[in-house]
């Protein structure tokens, strides 16, 4: 019987969170194999040695490198409950907002790295980017999959969860705003009621003294 | 919904600017595809309504129109392109080298291509020395990917391949522009090996941008990034 497959990731990396609620929605056996990133084990090193980055999947001796081509992976080769729609259109909506979350939701983690003038301007990117989902891309429904998630949810519920910590911890001014996002805050909350899910975020005042420390640690103190 | 004079035919058209190497990606997908289609070159200095209409959001080109889907983003539309038109796929069907593949281009377009243009092609002095460093580093890990293969995706052009092929055209000009050369043959001998493979592949060889217009179009974005640029 082949051994289970390996997760080496840390916690809470928003990008290896996405490889966990895919293999949990899935009901997918597998190993957490948790890394010191100041301390980078020689399996990491060796299966993603181009970025030396988690998460990083292992299949039999096979890595898989980047969290989305990850997500994809896994709904290739265990195909009960899909991620992703049949229809190649739909599936090239679905692919167009993962990558618009992959290349604008940079402005959530420099947000938190930030302070003074630049903090006012990833704040306002991030808000950018919000307007740009609220608009276009979540629409009239439950989810970015339609009516069960996919994963465009994955992705941008890794991003939004975590904007959600990092605007509490950086303490400077509301951005995810419920009135100016009514979309998806309906969105994010449906999100987070998913069981899976559910069971699977890493609790908020944990994530915020975390990030609170961390941003201490990177910028000073406010 | 319009309607059609030839009722049976389908709707291909791809919005694309003459000099872009992402629209180019679609071009060579199609191609290679034997598909048919349409093609609206766009002037990116002043977008058409059509092209706003269809890519509100990032107002650029590669778009791709087929029957009354609009499909935007060249590596999304590449995917699509290849689950649509089955013949001479260009990706494998493994799920594993499926998403080597995927690493890859994006790998291209996340560290390689964006290193490339932005610290070295429109940088100078110390700042593109340093670039230039960078950039050998990325394309180390290249080398070792494309050994002992013909293509990135192994015996026949596959996603990886398209969304690195700029590499093999644009980029010698614009070494040959600058006096500098990122991709040598003695550090880099199968990537070198594979950019003449690439260039000269069918249909690829026969898609390439006018030389001369690429290099004053360079050399013009150069100048501006380089705060340079004279009014014409």
């Amino acid at each position: 019987m082949a051994a289970q497959p390996k997760l080496l990731g840390t916690l809470p990396s928003p990008f290896v969170y996405r490889v966990i609620w895919a293999l949990k929605l899935k009901a997918i056996p597998y190993e957490f194999i948790e890394e010191d990133l100041t301390n980078k084990s020689p399996l990491l090193l060796k299966y993603n040695p181009v970025h030396k980055k988690i998460p990083v999947f292992l299949h039999g001796d096979k890595p898989v490198c980047e969290s989305m081509i990850i997500v994809e992976y896994i709904d290739e080769v265990w195909p009960q409950n899909p991620l992703l729609p049949n229809d190649p259109y739909e599936k090239a909506l679905a692919r167009f907002w993962v990558k618009f979350a992959e290349d604008k939701a940079t402005s959530v983690w420099r947000m938190f790295r930030s302070k003074g003038e630049e903090l006012e301007k990833t704040k306002k990117e991030t808000q950018e980017m919000l307007q740009t989902v609220e608009e276009h891309g979540i629409g009239e429904k439950k989810y970015f999959g339609g009516d069960s998630m996919g994963i465009a949810d994955i992705a941008f519920g890794s991003v939004v969860y975590w904007l959600e910590v990092i605007e509490e911890a950086v303490g400077e001014g509301a951005v995810f705003e419920a009135h100016r996002f009514p979309r998806l805050h309906a969105w994010i909350k449906n999100f987070k009621q998913v069981p899976v899910i559910k069971e699977n975020l890493p609790e908020r005042d944990w994530m915020v003294t975390f990030f609170k420390n961390r941003r201490e640690a990177l910028v000073g103190s406010a | 919904m319009v309607e059609s004079k030839y009722n049976m035919a389908e709707e291909i058209k791809v919005f694309r600017s003459w000099s872009s190497p992402f629209a180019l990606r679609i071009i060579w997908a199609l191609k290679l595809k034997g598909v048919e289609f349409d093609t609206v070159y766009e002037d990116l200095t002043n977008k058409s309504p059509l092209l706003l209409q269809y890519n509100p959001i990032h107002k650029k080109v590669p778009v791709l129109v087929h029957n009354g889907k609009v499909i935007c983003e060249s590596l999304v539309i590449l995917e699509y392109i290849d689950e649509t038109w089955k013949q001479n796929p260009l990706l494998p069907e493994d799920p594993h080298q499926k998403s080597n593949a995927r690493f890859w281009a994006k790998f291209g377009d996340d560290k390689v291509s964006s290193s490339i243009w932005s610290d070295v092609l429109m940088k100078e002095g110390k700042e593109q020395e340093e670039g230039i460093s960078a950039s050998m580093e990325n394309l180390k890990y290249l080398e070792e990917e494309i050994r002992g293969k013909k293509f990135f995706g192994g015996e026949t052009i596959g996603l990886a391949d398209i969304a690195l092929g700029w590499l093999a055209y644009h980029l010698v000009i614009f070494e040959e522009t600058l006096g500098l050369k990122l991709i040598d043959q003695e550090k880099f001998p199968s990537l070198a090996a594979w950019k003449q493979e690439f260039a000269n592949a069918p249909i690829i060889r026969e898609n390439w941008p006018d030389r001369d217009k690429l290099v004053t179009k360079f050399v013009v974005m150069r100048e501006a990034n380089l705060g340079k640029g004279t009014p014409k």
